[in-house]
């Protein structure tokens, strides 16, 4: 038994907090994270190894040797050695915006850019006021106005010609406002307490989100014709976004249900107790928290909209990926076939990674911001 | 021994013996590092200065060395930490099976015999969720015993338990350390630290402020800070 | 008011079905369907009938969902364990592995990997040799395969060159192969994302136990990590695996012959796109219903006990 030998009587003067140690430099951050362990240098060294052959090689490839300027001799001349820029430099207006006519396309990239502007401005939950949301209503029209034109001295133009980043953004943008309403609809009513109404809600939601997307898109080019009555047109455009909008209401009704899951049952019995009828209690107690609960969600749903937009093409409407593929029809250029896939492929990820990181930063901070 | 989480500095000239057989209480506030101290022994934490010896071996970050210490070692936490997917029987036996490489039958014979030793025979065949936290504690004592340890290390072991269940518990460790089980124990029952300890250590900011026989220690604490901290956790 | 409208657009189809002199009901499907179809295990000619065909579509979509899984699922745990490895070269590639498959459209992907893979490649008459017995070039992969040759025989058919190509042996087209690709790899990033979840939804209070009992890390991963992660990890994944069988309808952009395809050619030849629509969408929603429940099931019995 050890004596108690370390005893230190009297008050123990409390020194200031000790400095931390010396910094462990790099080599030590190397041996931590690269070396640690057998297995971990053999991964280190094969990747490296492995990096080390491929990242030069397309470095050189996409930008060292490439040629830049529209040049198809220099670009055959290449012979698939180095990537040939000059394809998008050539056609980048038809990829962005399809078949919009080449004099007015000033429209849709000023359409896009103050879409953009727009878009950052809301972004921050500091900006989340009661004037926001009905702020959006005066964008959008004039976002249409521009595209369409028929007014303020603008040429019209048919939606049948609008393609490309502007084409893609007006869907995403229209699915997601069209169904967020939709969604919030059914999953009131997937969890109604009338059983009709629960049944055919459920119904909808399983059914739509059982089926791929492309169905959908059948049923809008396919079915809406025969659905309308005989003399009412709707053009492809209409169609699909009406497709899409019902389609992702399944999803959004999801997310909404989500939310109101997660909110406390107190809630629900506080405004009953208060003797609010069922419709105010849901717009004035229960959605506006359940909503706010999820608007991480909501962004990640905008998000695969986004990228869903993608599948328009299949059914002929010449969205971004579909304004590529009308340039790739050109003979002369069909071979750099990669390097318009890469610059669309940069496009869709730069604004799907910048969402994403957003939606993160989100989350993160909403719990600060909402009770401001 | 020193030791810092970042910037701050959790263990500050930390020098301490245990003797073999000695049963030691650590008792403190919150934040003080005991439970940190005791996690260093196993390398559950990992200290920047100075040196921990277990058993005659240095503790590094040297792999072999810290699962062969650790095999010596053995440790109770406060949240218990049973594997919910094995019957109790089969947590018990892991640790000599796939440590020990002991067969399993065996391994399943010796972990009854733990198993009864701390009274929760009975339920081998059961999984943790179906136990109380009584018996999920002493399944966990039984299963750190199973390792044959030289040392057992305790953290906050009733803490997380409701009233009525702290005693036997208590009275399992009692046991222990009837039989001569080298055991460092961090706690907040004093009444455990009289009866059982040999030695009470108190910690403050990361500090041995002071330690002493539990006797000499509950009826004279020699520092301030003892003093304060043995006014609040003590029953009048 | 539902009824009102749904009664409305009722009548406004049977008027335009006449109008347009299309027949209704799925009479077609036992008539024969007159177009061809590229690949495909079930045996099918253009005089075979159109239900036929759906079955061959079918058979297509399985044969594509099912291996896609298989590697979309080896992948995926693989660059999940990746993210969570304490070598950060590892961890960098595996994240922006996962990044850059969720972040471009499905779509852009498949179009991209066809094209690789039927302008790149060399021409079939010249492929590049893969080890002994494996050919790749524009007319696609050409494997050994192994044949059945009567009674307990078992021989293995290997391709071989001829003048105008490959012959022989397990013949995989571009269409099936970009569309394997592009989905495996695409479902493999949403799969790590769950893989990672999942081991790290196991409290950290298990791995020290473990770890305090003296298991090598190794251990402490099979034995306590891993069997309480897939608890976590089952559900979400079977929510991929129907995905990757839902996206494979994409298959009617590069030209594959899935069920979908087959059902917009049966659209384009005889105009019956609600009975063609209905069917596909049977189709999934069988899928989805039979994983369903089977995932259920699993759930029940894996599930951990308590009081």
């Amino acid at each position: 038994m050890a004596a108690p030998a370390q005893n230190r009587p009297g008050a123990v003067p409390d020194e200031a907090r000790e400095p931390p140690p010396p910094p462990r430099g790099p080599l030590a951050w190397l041996r931590r994270n690269l070396f640690a362990t057998a297995p971990s240098t053999v991964a280190t060294l094969a990747a490296g190894v492995a990096l080390g052959w491929l990242l030069p090689r397309a470095a050189d490839w996409l930008f060292l040797r490439a040629v830049y300027a529209p040049d198809y001799e220099a670009c055959r001349a290449l012979d698939y050695r180095a990537a040939c820029w000059g394809f998008v430099a050539e056609k980048h207006r038809l990829i962005l915006f399809g078949r919009y006519p080449w004099a007015e396309q000033w429209r849709p990239l000023l359409a896009t850019l103050l879409f953009v502007a727009a878009l950052a401005a809301s972004a921050h939950p500091r900006a989340w006021r009661r004037w926001l949301l009905p702020a959006w209503a005066p964008l959008l029209a004039a976002f249409f106005l521009l595209l369409r034109g028929g007014v303020a001295g603008l040429s019209p133009v048919d939606p049948s010609a609008w393609g490309g980043l502007p084409l893609t953004i007006v869907l995403t943008a229209v699915v997601v406002a069209a169904s967020i309403p939709m969604g919030i609809v059914l999953a009131l009513g997937r969890r109604s307490r009338m059983p009709l109404v629960r049944g055919l809600a459920t119904l909808y939601i399983e059914l739509v989100r059982g089926v791929p997307l492309i169905t959908v898109l059948f049923v809008a080019s396919f079915l809406f014709p025969l659905l309308l009555p005989q003399g009412l047109r709707l053009d492809a455009l209409a169609r699909v976004a009406i497709g899409m909008t019902f389609f992702q209401a399944a999803y959004m009704a999801e997310v909404v249900r989500g939310g109101l899951q997660a909110l406390p049952r107190g809630q629900g019995e506080a405004a009953e107790a208060l003797g609010l009828g069922w419709w105010r209690a849901q717009r004035r107690v229960i959605l506006p928290q359940a909503l706010v609960l999820v608007i991480p969600s909501f962004v990640n749903s905008l998000l695969s909209t986004f990228l869903d937009t993608s599948l328009v093409t299949v059914v002929s409407l010449y969205d971004l990926t579909g304004s590529l593929r009308l340039a790739l029809g050109d003979p002369q250029w069909r071979n750099f076939f990669l390097e318009g896939y890469l610059f669309v492929a940069a496009i869709y990820f730069a604004s799907s990674f910048g969402m994403s990181r957003y939606s993160h930063w989100l989350e993160r901070h909403l719990g600060r911001w909402a009770r401001a | 021994m020193n030791k810092w989480f970042g910037r701050y500095h959790v263990l500050r000239d930390i020098d301490l013996t245990v003797d073999r057989g000695e049963r030691i209480v650590v008792c403190g506030p919150s934040g003080s590092g005991k439970s940190t101290l005791i996690r260093c022994v196993n390398r559950l934490e990992e200290h920047q200065e100075g040196t921990v010896i277990v058993d005659g071996v240095e503790l590094t970050g040297d792999r072999r060395s810290v699962e062969r210490i650790r095999r010596e070692v053995g440790m109770v936490f406060q949240q218990f930490n049973l594997f919910p997917h094995l019957t109790v029987l089969e947590n018990v036996a892991l640790g000599p099976v796939e440590v020990l490489k002991v067969p399993r039958a065996e391994a399943e014979t010796r972990a009854r015999v733990q198993l009864d030793r701390v009274r929760v025979g009975d339920q081998a065949k059961k999984f943790p969720g179906q136990l109380s936290g009584g018996q999920q504690q002493r399944v966990a004592i039984a299963r750190a015993l199973c390792m044959q340890p030289r040392i057992m290390l305790f953290d906050e072991p009733t803490s997380a338990l409701d009233p009525e269940m702290v005693k036997e518990v208590l009275d399992a460790m009692l046991d222990l350390a009837g039989q001569g089980m080298t055991m460092l124990v961090v706690t907040h029952e004093m009444g455990f630290a009289r009866s059982v300890a040999d030695r009470v250590i108190f910690m403050d900011q990361g500090r041995i402020v002071e330690q002493n026989a539990p006797r000499e220690f509950f009826a004279h604490p020699e520092n301030e800070r003892t003093r304060d901290f043995l006014a609040k956790v003590l029953p009048r | 008011m539902l009824l009102a409208a749904g009664l409305g657009l009722w009548r406004n189809t049977a008027h335009n079905l006449a109008a347009r002199q299309i027949r209704s009901g799925f009479a077609f499907l036992g008539q024969r369907a007159g177009f061809d179809i590229g690949e495909g295990l079930v045996p099918y000619t253009p005089d075979a009938t159109t239900l036929r065909a759906f079955a061959a579509g079918l058979g297509n979509t399985l044969r594509v969902a099912l291996v896609g899984i298989l590697l979309a699922t080896l992948l995926g745990a693989a660059v999940g364990l990746g993210r969570l490895s304490r070598n950060a070269l590892v961890r960098g590639l595996s994240t922006a592995w996962v990044e850059v498959l969720r972040n471009v459209p499905l779509v852009i992907q498949l179009f991209a990997w066809y094209l690789v893979l039927t302008q790149l490649l060399p021409d079939p008459a010249s492929p590049l040799a893969l080890g002994a017995h494996a050919y790749l070039s524009k007319g696609g992969l050409q494997l050994p395969m192994p044949v059945w040759t009567g009674g307990l025989g078992l021989a293995l058919e290997r391709p071989e060159v001829t003048a105008f190509g490959v012959s022989g042996g397990l013949s995989l087209t571009p269409e099936f192969l970009a569309l394997l690709l592009g989905l495996a790899t695409t479902t493999s990033a949403s799969i790590a994302e769950i893989v990672r979840s999942g081991v790290l939804a196991v409290p950290r209070g298990q791995t020290e136990a473990a770890l305090a009992l003296g298991l090598s890390h190794r251990q402490v991963i099979r034995r306590v990590v891993l069997p309480q992660a897939l608890r976590v990890i089952v559900p979400p994944l079977t929510s991929q695996f129907l995905n990757l069988t839902k996206n494979s309808s994409l298959a009617v952009a590069i030209g594959y012959p899935d069920v979908v395809s087959i059902a917009n050619t049966a659209i384009n030849q005889n105009g019956q796109a609600l009975e063609c629509i209905l069917l596909i969408m049977s189709v999934y929603l069988s899928v989805n219903l039979v994983t369903a429940a089977a995932m259920n099931g699993y759930n029940r019995r894996v599930a951990l006990v308590e009081r």
